[in-house]
This record gives C-alpha cells, sequence and structure tokens, in this order.
C-alpha cells in the first residue's frame, strides 16, 4: 500500500468480465462516468469496495476491478456499515436499484443514512424492477400497468428524496444517466462527503419502463424541466432561466422570474443545518413530467458512525488500560482452591 | 423479636443444600442469590445456579406472573446440576409460595415473610385462604417471619422513609439465610458498599436489614440449629463464578487476541441472548466493536462485511432472530467467510417462552436455510464450557472460512458455575494468515488471484482482505466458477460447488467423541448441550445402584464425531435426552440407522436428574 495512489486510467478500473446489461441500458452509462472518475479521484483500487444487493444495478461490483461484494437483496448497506466498522480506511460504496433500496431495504437505507455511516449509495431508479421482469416499484407511479399490476398499481410511491432527507441523510443529491459530467460531479462529491452519502440516478430501463424519464432527461425536455441547482445560486431554469423557485407558504414553486422579480427567487443553500427547503424542493415534482431539480439537495456536516466506533474504543483503552485476557477472566473476583 | 441473649445452637454438618429464594421481581430476588452464591464460592463450596425470570418486566406485583426467583445449590461434593428440587425455600410474598412450593422437597424449610400475607396479596396469588394457617405447609418445616415489619424497624433509626425500607427486605433474608448456613458477613458488608456507592442511606439500610436477618436467626427462637457445608474437593486453582453468557462474550475475547484479529459484533437485542450485546459493549478497551443493528437481518450482514473486511465477526440471537439472518447464512456459507452464529435457544415457536431454555433449533442450525448450506455446529455442555466452546466455533469458522453456529440456550445462559481459569498461555492458537499474493497464473503467465482456490488439506478458501494490492476481486451469492470464483451458471460447476462445500464441512476435524462411566455397558445416554450437567448426575446415580452405564455428550453436531457410529452401535440400548421433540435422534437415525429412543422435554424448565435417571431405569427395564 503507498501513501500517493498510482495514477490509473478508467480501463484499470474495468474487469475483464463480460457486462451482461442489455444493450441500451442505462447502467452503462452509469459505469462510464464511475470509471472515468476513479482516475481524477487518485484512489487506489485495493481500497476501493463496491458493495450491493440485488438486482440488475447490483450487477455493477462485477464490472469494478477493486474489491467488491454482490450481496443479497436489500442488506447492501448493513453489509457495508460492518464493512466500514470493521475498515474505516476503506472507500466504499454502495450499489443498488429502487426495489433493492426502498422496498425489500428501506429498512437498512434509512439506518445507514442517520447514523451516518461512511459509505457513498448510489440509488439507481428506474421504477421499476429490472430483474425480476418488470413489476411495479417502489418508485412506479400509480397505476403503473405491468405484470403484477395489469389493472394498475395502487401504490403510492416514495419521493426518493424525500424519504432520504427524513432520514436524516448529511448528503443527498440527484443525477440522471443522460449526462456523464453531472454524474460524475454528484458521484465526486458524494465521495468527497464524510458520513453517508446517498445519489440518486435516474436511470432508465429500456426494456421494460423505457423513455420512463424522458419527460426531464431528454435534451428537448430539459430545459422545460430539469433544474440543476447549484450552491449559493438562484434557484433558476429555463432556456433564458426565465423560470424559477421561489418558496412560499412553507412550500416551493415555480413561478416566472420575470413575474415575481429576481430577489423573491430561492437561493440554494445545501449546508443548510434544516432539511426543510431541501424537503420543499424534493416536493416539487410529483413525477418525470414536471420541472425536477437535480444536483446536491444538501450536504452537512455530521459526526461519521465509524470513525466515532473507533473513537470510543480508543477512549475506552484510555480509560481503562490494558486489554489483558488473564485479568479479564478475574475482573468478576475470584477465589484460591 | 426476642430480647435474649444469642442462643448456644447446635452446629450440623450439611453436604449440601438447594435454596430457592423467591419474590416478587422488584424484591431482588436474583441480587440476593448471586451474593449468596459468591459468598459460598469464596468459602470453596462447589456450586450452581439456576435463575428464573418472568417474561415480562414488571409484571403486576405481587401476582404469580411477576414470580422471580434464583436456586443456588451448594455442596462440599462436586456437582453439575443446580439440583432437582429445593430443600428451602425463602418466598417474599404469597404468590412466591404458590407459585414455588410444589418445586420442594417433602419436609423442606420454607421461609415466608408473613407480613406480606394480608389478603391483598393472597387475593393476587389466587389463595382462597392464608396458606400459612390453613395447613398447606403440612409436611414441611415452616417458618413464618415478618421480614418487612423487623427491617422497616432496623432501619428507622436511620432515617430511612418507610416506604423505601421496604426494598431492604432482601437483604433481610439474605442475612437470615447467611446466619442459618455459617456464611461470613464481611464480603456481604463490602458487596453492599461498592454496590450502592455513593448512596449512603441505602447502604446504611441495606446493612441494617441485614445485620437484623442474621441477628434474628440466632435470637429468636424459631430455628432448631444451622448448618454448616464444608468446602469441596475440587482440583486446585483460581476459580470465578461464571454464567454461561458471560463465557460466550469472554470467548469472543479471547478468540481475537487468539487469532489476532479485531472482533466485531453485530446484534440485535433479544432475550436471552442480550447480555452477551451487553458484555461485549462493555469491553471496548479489549477492542470490541459492537453494532447494534435495526434488525438480525442487518446483525448478520454486517458481521458478514465485517469478515469480509478481515474483523472475527460474530451475530448473537436467539431462534427468531436465527430465522430473519437466514438468507444472510446462506450468503455466508457462499461466500465461505469466517463468521460465528450464537443462538442462545429459548422456548418457541415465535415468542414462544422468552425467558425459558429449549433445544429446539437444532434442525434449524442443520438445515433451516434455502437449498444445500452446510454449516457447523458446536454446542457447549456447561455455564463454564461456553468459553470453550466459542474459541472452538471460532478455530472452525477461521480455519474453514465458514459459518458455525454456536447453539447455547437460556438455561446456559443464566446458571453459573465455579470455573477454573485456564492458564491463558494454554489456550489454542487459532490465528490464520490472510492471502497476499498470486495464487495462479493467466494465459499470457501473468500471476492472478483466484479466490476459490481451495487449500488442498482444509478445502478453505483464501481469506484475502480489501486492501492487499493486486488482490482485487468480487464475491457474491451468485454461484462462482471453481477457481477463480467468477459468475458460472454452468450445471456442472454448480455440482461440483455444492459438493465441494458439502466435503468441506464434512471434513472438519472435530475431536472423536468419548463415554462417560461404562464404556463395556449395554445401556448409553447420549446427549448434546446444556441436558450434560443433569445427564452426569443421573450417571453417578445409577452407577451407585450397581447399574452399568454409558454416556456420550456431544459437543460437535455438524460434523458429527467420526467415531459416533461405531461408539453407538456397541450398546443394546441408547436413550437420548433432549429438550426438543427427538430432533438429534432423527439425526442420528438417518445418519447411522440407529434406533436411539428420544426422551424429551419442552416444558421449559432442564432435566431434573431425577427424569432422566427414571427414563434410564425404564428404558433398561423395557425389553
Ligand atoms: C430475498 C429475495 N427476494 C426476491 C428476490 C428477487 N429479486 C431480485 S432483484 C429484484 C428487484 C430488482 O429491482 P431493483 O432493485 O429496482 O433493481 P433493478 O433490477 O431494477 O436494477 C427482486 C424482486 C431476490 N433476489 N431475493
Ligand atoms: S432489464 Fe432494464 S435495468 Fe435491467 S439490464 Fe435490462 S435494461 Fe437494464
Ligand atoms: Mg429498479
Amino acid at each position: 500500500m503507498t501513501d500517493t495512489p498510482t495514477r490509473t486510467e478508467p480501463a484499470d478500473w474495468a474487469t475483464d468480465q463480460e457486462v451482461r446489461w442489455c444493450p441500451g441500458c442505462g447502467d452503462y452509462s452509469i459505469l462510464t462516468a464511475m470509471r472515468m472518475l476513479m482516475p481524477e479521484l487518485e484512489v487506489d483500487r485495493e481500497k476501493t469496495v463496491f458493495v450491493s444487493g440485488i438486482g440488475c444495478a447490483a450487477r455493477f461490483p462485477y464490472y469494478m476491478n477493486t474489491y467488491g461484494m454482490h450481496g443479497i437483496h436489500g442488506r447492501a448497506p448493513a453489509i457495508a456499515t460492518g464493512l466500514a466498522m470493521a475498515r474505516p480506511d476503506l472507500d466504499i460504496w454502495v450499489i443498488g436499484g429502487d426495489g433493492d433500496m426502498m422496498s425489500i431495504g428501506g429498512n437498512h437505507l434509512i439506518h445507514a443514512l442517520r447514523r451516518n455511516v461512511n459509505i457513498k449509495i448510489l440509488l439507481f431508479n428506474n421504477m421499476i424492477y429490472g430483474l425480476t421482469k418488470g413489476q411495479f416499484s417502489p418508485t412506479s407511479e400509480v397505476g403503473k400497468v405491468t405484470k403484477s399490476s395489469p389493472m394498475g398499481s395502487l401504490d403510492t410511491p416514495f419521493n426518493p428524496m424525500s424519504l432520504v432527507l427524513g432520514a436524516e441523510a448529511s448528503f443527498v443529491a440527484r443525477t440522471h444517466d443522460m449526462d456523464r459530467q453531472h454524474m460524475m460531479d454528484m458521484f465526486r462529491r458524494a465521495h468527497e462527503h464524510k458520513g453517508a452519502a446517498i445519489v440518486e440516478v435516474f436511470q432508465n430501463c429500456n426494456v421494460f419502463n423505457d423513455g420512463a424519464w424522458e419527460g426531464i432527461t431528454k435534451k428537448q425536455n430539459r430545459d422545460a424541466n430539469l433544474i440543476t441547482l447549484e450552491h449559493g445560486k438562484p434557484v433558476r431554469f429555463g432556456a433564458d432561466d426565465e423560470f424559477g423557485v421561489m418558496v412560499e407558504n412553507g412550500a416551493a414553486k415555480v413561478v416566472s422570474v420575470a413575474d415575481v422579480g429576481e430577489a423573491a427567487i430561492l437561493v440554494h443553500d445545501e449546508n443548510k443545518a434544516d432539511p426543510s427547503t431541501a424537503f420543499m424542493l424534493s416536493r416539487l415534482s410529483r413525477g418525470p413530467f414536471e420541472p425536477t431539480p437535480i444536483g446536491v439537495f444538501r450536504a452537512i456536516e455530521r459526526i461519521e458512525y465509524a470513525s466515532s466506533s473507533t473513537t470510543q474504543l480508543a477512549m475506552a483503552h484510555n480509560d481503562k488500560g490494558s486489554a489483558d485476557l488473564a485479568e479479564l477472566l478475574r475482573s468478576r473476583g475470584t477465589w484460591q482452591v | 423479636m426476642t430480647d435474649t441473649a444469642p442462643r448456644e445452637l447446635p452446629l450440623q454438618e450439611l453436604d449440601e443444600v438447594i435454596i430457592r429464594f423467591a419474590g416478587d421481581s422488584g424484591d431482588g430476588m436474583q441480587l440476593t442469590g448471586d451474593q449468596f452464591t459468591s459468598i459460598s464460592a469464596a468459602l470453596g463450596n462447589d456450586l450452581a445456579t439456576l435463575p428464573e425470570f418472568p417474561a415480562e418486566i414488571r409484571a403486576p406485583q405481587g401476582t404469580l406472573a411477576g414470580v422471580s426467583a434464583f436456586q443456588v445449590r451448594i455442596s462440599d461434593f462436586a456437582i453439575t446440576t443446580p439440583g432437582d428440587a429445593p430443600t428451602v425455600l425463602v418466598a417474599m410474598n404469597p404468590a412466591a409460595l404458590k407459585a414455588q412450593l410444589h418445586n420442594v422437597v417433602q419436609g423442606g424449610a420454607i421461609i415466608v415473610n408473613t407480613d406480606a400475607f394480608n389478603e391483598r396479596n393472597l387475593e393476587k396469588a389466587g389463595y382462597d385462604s392464608n396458606p400459612l394457617e390453613d395447613g398447606s405447609l403440612d409436611g414441611y418445616r415452616s417458618y413464618p417471619v415478618p421480614m418487612s415489619q423487623i427491617t422497616r424497624d432496623a432501619v428507622a433509626e436511620h432515617g430511612v422513609k418507610p416506604r423505601d425500607a421496604e426494598r431492604s427486605k432482601n437483604f433481610f433474608a439474605l442475612g437470615l439465610i447467611s446466619w442459618m448456613y455459617t456464611r461470613p458477613i464481611e464480603p456481604t458488608m463490602e458487596f453492599i458498599s461498592t454496590k450502592f456507592r455513593g448512596k449512603e442511606l441505602v447502604i446504611k439500610a441495606n446493612e441494617a436489614a441485614f445485620y437484623a436477618g442474621y441477628n434474628f436467626g440466632e435470637t429468636a427462637e424459631l430455628f432448631e440449629s444451622h448448618y454448616e457445608i464444608k468446602p469441596a474437593e475440587l482440583p486446585s486453582g483460581e476459580y470465578t463464578n461464571i454464567n454461561g453468557n458471560t463465557a460466550i462474550s469472554w470467548g469472543c475475547i479471547a478468540a481475537g487476541q487468539l487469532a489476532q484479529l479485531p472482533i466485531f459484533l453485530g446484534s440485535y437485542p433479544i432475550t436471552p441472548a442480550s447480555d452477551i450485546l451487553h458484555d461485549l459493549s462493555a469491553l471496548k478497551h479489549f477492542g470490541a466493536r459492537t453494532f447494534q443493528a435495526e434488525d438480525e437481518i442487518a446483525a448478520a450482514a454486517s458481521a458478514i462485511g465485517a469478515a469480509f473486511g478481515g474483523a472475527l465477526a460474530f451475530t448473537t440471537t436467539s431462534g427468531p432472530g436465527i430465522a430473519l439472518k437466514g438468507e444472510g447464512l446462506g450468503l455466508a456459507v457462499s461466500l465461505e467467510l469466517p463468521l460465528v452464529i450464537i443462538d442462545i435457544q429459548r422456548g418457541g415457536p415465535s415468542t414462544g417462552l422468552p425467558t425459558k431454555p429449549e433445544q429446539a433449533d437444532l434442525m434449524m442450525a442443520m438445515y433451516g436455510r434455502h437449498s444445500e448450506s452446510p454449516m457447523p455446529i458446536v454446542a457447549p455442555r456447561s455455564p463454564a464450557d461456553c468459553f470453550n466452546a466459542t474459541i472452538e466455533a471460532c478455530r472452525i469458522a477461521l480455519r474453514y472460512r465458514t459459518p458455525v453456529m454456536l447453539l447455547s440456550d437460556g438455561y446456559l445462559a443464566t446458571s453459573s458455575e465455579p470455573w477454573l481459569l485456564p492458564d491463558v498461555e494454554d489456550l489454542p492458537d487459532i490465528g490464520v494468515e490472510f492471502h497476499t499474493g498470486y495464487n495462479g497464473t493467466n494465459e499470457d503467465g501473468e500471476g492472478i488471484f483466484l479466490p476459490y482456490l481451495r487449500d488442498p488439506e482444509t478445502l478453505a478458501r483464501p481469506w484475502a482482505i480489501p486492501g492487499t494490492p493486486d488482490l482485487m476481486h468480487r464475491i457474491g451469492g451468485i454461484e462462482k466458477e471453481d477457481g477463480s470464483g467468477n459468475i458460472s451458471y454452468d450445471p456442472e460447476n454448480h455440482q461440483k460447488m455444492v459438493d465441494l462445500r458439502a466435503a468441506k464441512i464434512e471434513a472438519v476435524d472435530v475431536p472423536d467423541a468419548e463415554i462417560s462411566g461404562d464404556s463395556d455397558a449395554d445401556f448409553c445416554m447420549l446427549g448434546w448441550g446444556s441436558t450434560w450437567g443433569a445427564i452426569d448426575a443421573a450417571l453417578a446415580r445409577l452407577q451407585k445402584a450397581g447399574k452399568k452405564v454409558a454416556h456420550i455428550h456431544l459437543t460437535h453436531l455438524n460434523p458429527l464425531p467420526k467415531n459416533l457410529g461405531e461408539l453407538l452401535s456397541s450398546f443394546d440400548k441408547v436413550i437420548c435426552p433432549e429438550m426438543n421433540a427427538g430432533q438429534l435422534v432423527n439425526l442420528i437415525r438417518a445418519k447411522y440407522l440407529i434406533d436411539v429412543k428420544p426422551v424429551n422435554k419442552m416444558n421449559g424448565v432442564p432435566f431434573t436428574t431425577a427424569e432422566i435417571e427414571s427414563a434410564a431405569l425404564e428404558a433398561m427395564d423395557a425389553s
């Protein structure tokens, strides 16, 4: 292990395993973004671990030339928590789909976030169960017709950003699979964050839910429906930045800048301790047909879990001194026969 | 109380006594029993304890459901059980008497707190008439003592409020029993002042109550004599009194040191396993990293993650938790990482009898996972043996890179016995090396790492942890190609991997089974886990009565000792007492086609020696 990481190329981060996603799947572009980012992060491959659950998204670790574990459905955040606690020296990424992370693994996701374990979670949201061939997922819209919901799904979907903000996440961001540079920026920011980071990636499943995000991500729709959040800047969008977001009566809403005046437009502050504004931003859009923010919703500093557990071990060692086994066996009193 | 000067009472020597302290769960009976145990241990008696808790934290006061009891047996000879039936019952209220009287031997001593026998308490306990007056105690030696009143009087002078005064009555009981069995006073005084440090009033009150009880015994003309129990002849050395859960916690710490690995515990609280989480959480200075997970699924998953990272990882729980961990354990089998799963079995199914023991998770440990996922199983036989068994489970897990199930139960967890402390230097070295270099070459002759290339001797795969340069690799639950570990759906490869995983576990080096008692007997008692004490005691009684009997006790349940089939087939008859409906019997019958006779008990109470003795006699007589 060297102190200065060896310089790498994107190709160094690829394995010899054949990538087996369907041709045209959005997962490919996420993989490319990750492989391109890695050399820029100047990290060691052997110090990097990808942990995943089950699903199409969760195949990701097989394609990164790092340490990796393809775990079980939904449990990746929990596996990664144990790994991060045992090995605070590692860079740990957690990859999963919307079903993996928010259905079967919803519990682990929220707890990993509230604990602020130093893991970087990428949630590939394609609003469908891909691997099991197309059932509705916890992010599918009400009325979604799938094989398991022939008359339309009855379930109200999760809004992933609202959910994770409610779970005390200290870093919350969103990006989409059609913008490599933005993905790389968001992944980089997640990597820089100390604690749990979650990045939702709008991902196209071209087999079972093709075009689900098109209303936002397609080039011709971006002006109208894609709001790029930037720290310290007014939240504006549109071909000529003619639209903006303002907060009124405890809710964020889209307005015409000309109507309200520039001063009324919300200036984005990702470091705000109170998550309410970030939450309002997460509620701006009800689905991929309305103006929807991407970017960093929230990035605050909060005590990190694994290193805190190490601190407690050190404190205990300082307070109680030596870890002598023979002494331990005598710690509840002894007698001689 | 009388004012007479101390009387000279005859001192009678006893070889043993079995005392059961019983009261309301708020009465401090566990503390009283614990302290009596400590004093007796220091005097050199052999001993065994059996606490009994209600399932509710504070069941309604004065009710049967709220009775908490602590049985302690002290003796001047070596013992292996806390005794079948108490010879002395201390009952702090009517509910305690009602719940426990039937356990007491005929002619046994019943010491009751008469102050608690008022109409309300009698009614709550379900008594129509006062058992102290209606002849219920005929056939016992009963000692009515107004414990509450005397305690109140004794502590009053220290300015303790009458309401708080009552709380000290367990120390009155302890004082009285200490007098009866000639236990020294000083250790209890020391105990009181350390335990209640900083609470001067409480210390004064408890001391006063203790002395009041002690003096009451001496002066009240109620007792005919007091008793002495000489030290037992135990192997010489340094002893501590230990319960099973603490022994497991210390076993985890020891295993970490022996393997020179950091230890990690992922756990979710559940009775009767939580104390291991508590113990290890308090041993952070030993490097014990504990993680209270959001559920058992996460507890198991986190331990798998920690094992991947190079920790000696544990996950502790009881039956319902094992059910939740099941999927993760399948992953651990497939990943072939070391992991120790600790199941403190309790009555079930479902919530069942959460504070009572059972041995009914054996089949779940053996087969309770999807597909073919063999896993070694180790079961401790006594509270102190939990220490060794934990180290043994870790040894197997590390050497074979496999999850291992440690099956203890609620009886071992909470009962205690003196433990001759091992010399730390004599504990086994269970360390293994991490893999750090290439173990194969590709077509171009370059070094590569094959994460599933097995050690030819143990069939274990290399354990290469993140951070190791050049050995980056991916593992997962999808079937892996033998050697390379790459995803493989090849039918023949899957067959091979199923076979390899089975062969690896089947070849785990477990010691041969040993016979205790008469190896040339025709009759054998086969047991596993916590039934050891009672079977061993029954063996002694049967031998004393002139019977030829053998006893085989299994610590390793998977794989079974290689010589077991041969040993068992040398007997005409084999019985197997177990606290389930015949689970080991089924395994033995299936594997060896030997018709072992089941002796089953599932009422939440461990086997008594007498029960096993009579089952043995019956089986021997049956043709
Ligand atoms: C315990 C368990 N239950 C169910 C499954 C089947 N299963 C595999 S992936 C999946 C859903 C995948 O959806 P998602 O997480 O959104 O990932 P995607 O395939 O869409 O990337 C399901 C239900 C499983 N592997 N394990
Ligand atoms: S099913 Fe959908 S998500 Fe899965 S690989 Fe194919 S396109 Fe991608
Ligand atoms: Mg999906």
